[in-house]
């Protein structure tokens, strides 16, 4: 074994942790044999299919089963009338259950593309057909998924943090300012569209619920499937080895309650496969949002006022706030400071958290607005944001754990060549294009949860790391390698790492940028306490010498403290006046998002963060037909996510940001690259032409219908 | 399985990755589902299931093609290649291990695809295919420079949705680079350029 060691403070480093490594199953994945959780074959295999409402309000009058069930290889149909019965009542990892996911317990309707059926065949072309030929009938109901800001009916929600947070007197901060900006922002229905559709096989072994799944974490979605089908939490195992995508989309979802249901009915394996049309009402989403940001300055750009507000939707059966108007809670401070989340209720599917819910959309309507009133006092953004750094939360007051947004800045504006640029708009041609550049600010919540992970030395001098994390394509598996690594002071190859089996303990789930934190976390007690054992010298039994860890103390120990990453974003476009098309030509991001595992695969999520941005400015929006209540081309031909050719040079860089009360250094790092990105894009449109954008996406026929330096 | 009339099934021979595979299918299988539920070949990823998306992506007589959009049937006698017949034994295809060493994907869900695309895409471009980036279309000027717009045309049938693109585009041109060196190819030096620009 090779080692080689030094000791910095109480954090060991030995090389691995901040050096590049390819992923731990890159092979795997390069050449197909990575399986994935409708890849896993089982003996007695039946296939659902599920059947959506094509009305969006209403009761089901009567389900035709009869003719469905004469079909070839049908086996059974389940909808509300026969379907086992679930408990929602209960309150769980993230808290109540939304019942879209407790699927056939009545005849209601709340929006098209609800489950009313799932069919079961011995193949999955007849149970495809099937279920197309089901016919549902309905009682239908008047439908409103009419969103608009003037809607009567919203009202306030509280969303990680209270619905409306203000301090100051706003009104008369904004009438004392020399300088204000009011505008109106949207942000359209947008979806995550992992390219892995939502896959679950169930079935029941030796009085142990199985379920083979593609999700974000498996200790959440075996707890939710416990207490909806009321079992022992030990008598259920989900396994989720690996994950195509998931962005929010893959918690607890119709199909794996489908599948339970259908495998406790013919106590045979049920695999059930969400369609990509079906995803687009099944998944989840990210809620339209009506934005108005109101800032006030001093001439010389400091603020005096800031107020955002923002209105989002949910469901009539499910409350979940797009809290849009949370960045403003970091990143600017003024005397008067105003803040608030509303949501109206529609017939519509419950939104759920999609890549940065709330600093996505919110940071385009902010981070533009920043750049208007820069505008405005004639100000480079830059300088102006620099006028504005908090020193303190301002709304909280508490100190940040650390802040380099401004060191962000530095390097960018000094990397991007932002130090030539003219402010004024409108200017520079390169043919028929025009050109332009802009910036915007990034930060995202650094948070860790609580999770167990069990170390072994096993007796070939090798280690082995148990912790339930789930590798959805962050390299979360490669990270926790060279994490365990250093803290057992060996190299990878040394290392084999399980994850995604909720048998391995509970964990924290692959969200809220927490993930790798949060095991790295357990891993790390676990492995100092292991290495600690080692020293002793009393030898390795063949079983190995075990470990175990639990954070929950540790992390409910830390104090009290903005614990955020930043980053600065920078954008180069070029706007067609003619054909209104917009092309970014280059974008740059510099982060300050905590220790950086591994910089090979980091550097890829941040990117990958940023191409969501270009997607998200550019190209993203479902559009809800409001006579019908469903989508216009609810699929990736309808709903364009960013191809190739959209997507030019991305670079991603990070300075130094260590989080000093992480055992790692580590921050997280899976949305804070989408944040603020869209911001940078339709800023430098406007710089190239001379015209705000503040509807997303800027569509060609947005372009064109505001005219500008044409 | 449950027998069927055998008026919607028939019996047919796929060739695939150089080997023979007997089976009987659905008349509605696509290649898509007879490749990942009928012979276990699960490398070959559903993704739309429309053509959409690229996953499914898979080479036919050497050509690629969305095998979602192709039914069983009608794939007899081609010569199929998919993501588990790229390779040489334990050596990895010059597209697989440039994904592999530029972390040329994330979630590598539409890896397959893209690399099946890729491989394509790099003969398409040698053989002097002009595609909607080609300044010179006429056959005479040959290839074009495989420049990084190249590429991202040439491959944005393939959907990446963790984002990936721009690792992607520079393993297909450092593949590129590989394959016209071992060649003899004087290409590879713009590959090579492209590799860096992308």
């Amino acid at each position: 074994m090779t080692t080689a060691t030094t000791t910095t403070g109480t954090r060991a480093v030995n090389g691995s942790v901040g050096t590049a490594h390819t992923r731990v199953e890159g092979r795997d994945k390069v050449t197909g044999t990575a399986r994935y959780a409708g890849e896993i074959p089982f003996a007695e295999l039946a296939h659902g299919w599920l059947a959506l409402s094509t009305v969006a309000r209403g009761r089901i009058r009567s389900v035709e089963t009869e003719t469905v069930l004469a079909m070839p290889g049908v086996l059974t149909v389940l909808h509300h009338e026969n379907a086992p019965r679930v408990d929602t009542d209960y309150v769980g990892l993230l808290g109540a259950p939304d019942p879209t996911a407790a699927v056939f317990q009545h005849d209601r309707v709340p929006h098209v593309g609800w489950p009313v059926a799932l069919v079961v065949a011995e193949t999955s072309e007849q149970a495809r057909e099937a279920a197309e030929a089901l016919v549902v009938h309905y009682e239908q109901e008047p439908h409103d998924v009419a969103f608009s800001v003037d809607r009567p009916d919203a009202y306030e929600l509280d969303a990680f943090g209270p619905a409306v947070m203000a301090k100051g007197e706003l009104d008369a901060g904004l009438a004392a300012s020399a300088v204000v900006v009011d505008a109106e922002y949207t942000t359209p229905e947008e979806h995550h569209n992992p390219m892995e559709p939502h896959a679950a096989t169930a079935l029941w072994d030796g009085g142990r619920l199985e379920v083979v799944d593609s999700n974000q974490g498996t200790t959440w979605v075996a707890s939710e499937l416990a207490n909806l089908f009321s079992l022992d939490p030990a008598s259920v195992h989900v396994r989720s080895e690996h994950v195509g995508g998931g962005f929010g989309s893959k918690g607890l979802r119709a199909h794996q309650v489908a599948a339970v249901m259908a495998a406790t009915v013919l106590q045979r394996p049920v695999r059930v496969i969400m369609t990509r049309r079906q995803m687009f009402s099944l998944a989840g989403y990210r809620s339209p949002t009506t934005q108005r940001v109101r800032l006030g300055a001093d001439a010389d750009g400091r603020l005096r006022a800031l107020d955002h507000s923002s209105l989002s939707l949910t469901s009539t059966v499910h409350e979940f706030v797009e809290a849009s108007a949370g960045p403003a809670r970091v990143m600017y401070d003024a005397d008067a400071h105003h803040t608030a989340n509303r949501v109206v209720r529609l017939d519509v599917p419950t939104p759920t958290f999609m890549r940065a819910p709330g600093e996505a959309p919110g940071s385009f309507a902010l981070e533009s607005a920043v750049d208007e009133l820069a505008e405005k006092c004639g100000i480079d953004p830059i300088e102006l944001r620099v006028r504005n750094e908090p020193e303190r939360g301002p709304v909280s007051g508490l100190p940040f754990s650390s802040r380099n947004l401004l060191a962000c800045f530095r390097e960018g504006a000094r990397r991007f060549g932002w130090a030539d640029r003219d402010p004024r708009p409108g200017l520079r041609r390169d043919g028929r294009w025009l050109l332009g550049t802009g910036t915007a600010a990034a930060s995202f919540g650094a948070m860790a949860m609580p999770s167990t992970a069990a170390v072994t030395a096993e007796a070939d001098g090798t280690f082995t790391v148990r912790v339930n994390a789930a590798d959805i394509g962050t390299g979360a598996r490669t990270a926790l390698t060279l994490v365990a690594a250093d803290a057992l002071r060996t190299t990878p190859d040394h290392v084999r790492v399980h994850i995604g089996d909720s048998d391995l303990g509970p964990a924290m789930i692959a969200g809220g940028s927490a993930g790798t934190r949060s095991w790295s976390w357990a891993v790390m007690i676990a492995a100092e306490e292991l290495r600690e054992r080692l020293a002793l010298n009393t030898g390795i039994p063949p079983e190995g010498i075990t470990v175990r860890s639990d954070t929950t103390a540790a992390i409910g120990a830390l104090s009290q403290k903005e614990r955020h990453s930043f980053g600065a974003q920078f954008a180069e476009v070029a706007v067609d006046p003619a054909t209104g098309e917009v092309r970014v030509r280059r974008m740059l991001g510099i982060f300050a998002a905590g220790r950086i595992v591994n910089p090979l695969t980091a550097r890829s999520q941040l990117v990958g963060g940023m191409t969501w941005g270009i997607s998200m400015a550019l190209h993203e929006e479902a559009v809800r037909d409001r006579a019908t209540g469903g989508h216009y081309g609810a699929d990736l031909a309808g709903y364009h996510v960013a191809a190739h050719a959209d997507i030019p040079h991305i670079e991603a860089d990070w300075v130094d940001d260590v989080d000093p009360d992480d055992p790692v250094g580590i921050k997280g790092i899976g949305e804070v690259g989408i944040v603020g990105a869209a911001a940078a894009v339709a800023n430098a449109v406007w710089h190239a032409t001379g015209v705000r954008h503040r509807d997303l996406p800027i569509r060609p026929d947005r372009v064109l219908t505001a005219g500008g330096h044409a | 399985m449950a027998p069927v009339p055998s008026s919607t099934y028939s019996a047919i021979t796929l060739n695939i990755n150089g080997e023979k595979h007997a089976l009987s299918v659905d008349h509605r299988t696509t290649l898509l589902d007879a490749l990942r539920e009928r012979l276990d070949l699960t490398g070959t990823k559903k993704g739309c299931d429309q053509g959409q998306c690229g996953a499914c992506t898979v080479l036919l007589d050497g050509r690629r093609a969305v095998s979602c959009l192709q039914l069983a049937v009608a794939a007899e006698g081609r010569e199929i290649t998919t993501i588990e017949g790229v390779a040489e034994g334990e050596r990895l295809h010059p597209v697989q291990q440039a994904f592999l060493d530029l972390d040329g994907y994330q979630c590598g869900y539409c890896t397959p695809g893209q690399i099946c695309s890729a491989i394509a895409v790099i003969e398409e471009h040698a053989a002097g295919w002009p595609s909607a980036a080609t300044d010179d279309v006429r056959p005479e000027a040959g290839p074009p420079p495989l420049t990084p717009e190249e590429i991202r045309e040439r491959m944005s049938g393939n959907l990446c949705r963790c984002g990936a693109y721009v690792s992607i585009v520079q393993a297909v041109a450092r593949a590129a680079a590989v394959e016209a060196r071992t060649a003899g190819n004087d290409t590879a030096e713009t590959a090579e350029n492209a590799e860096a620009a992308a």
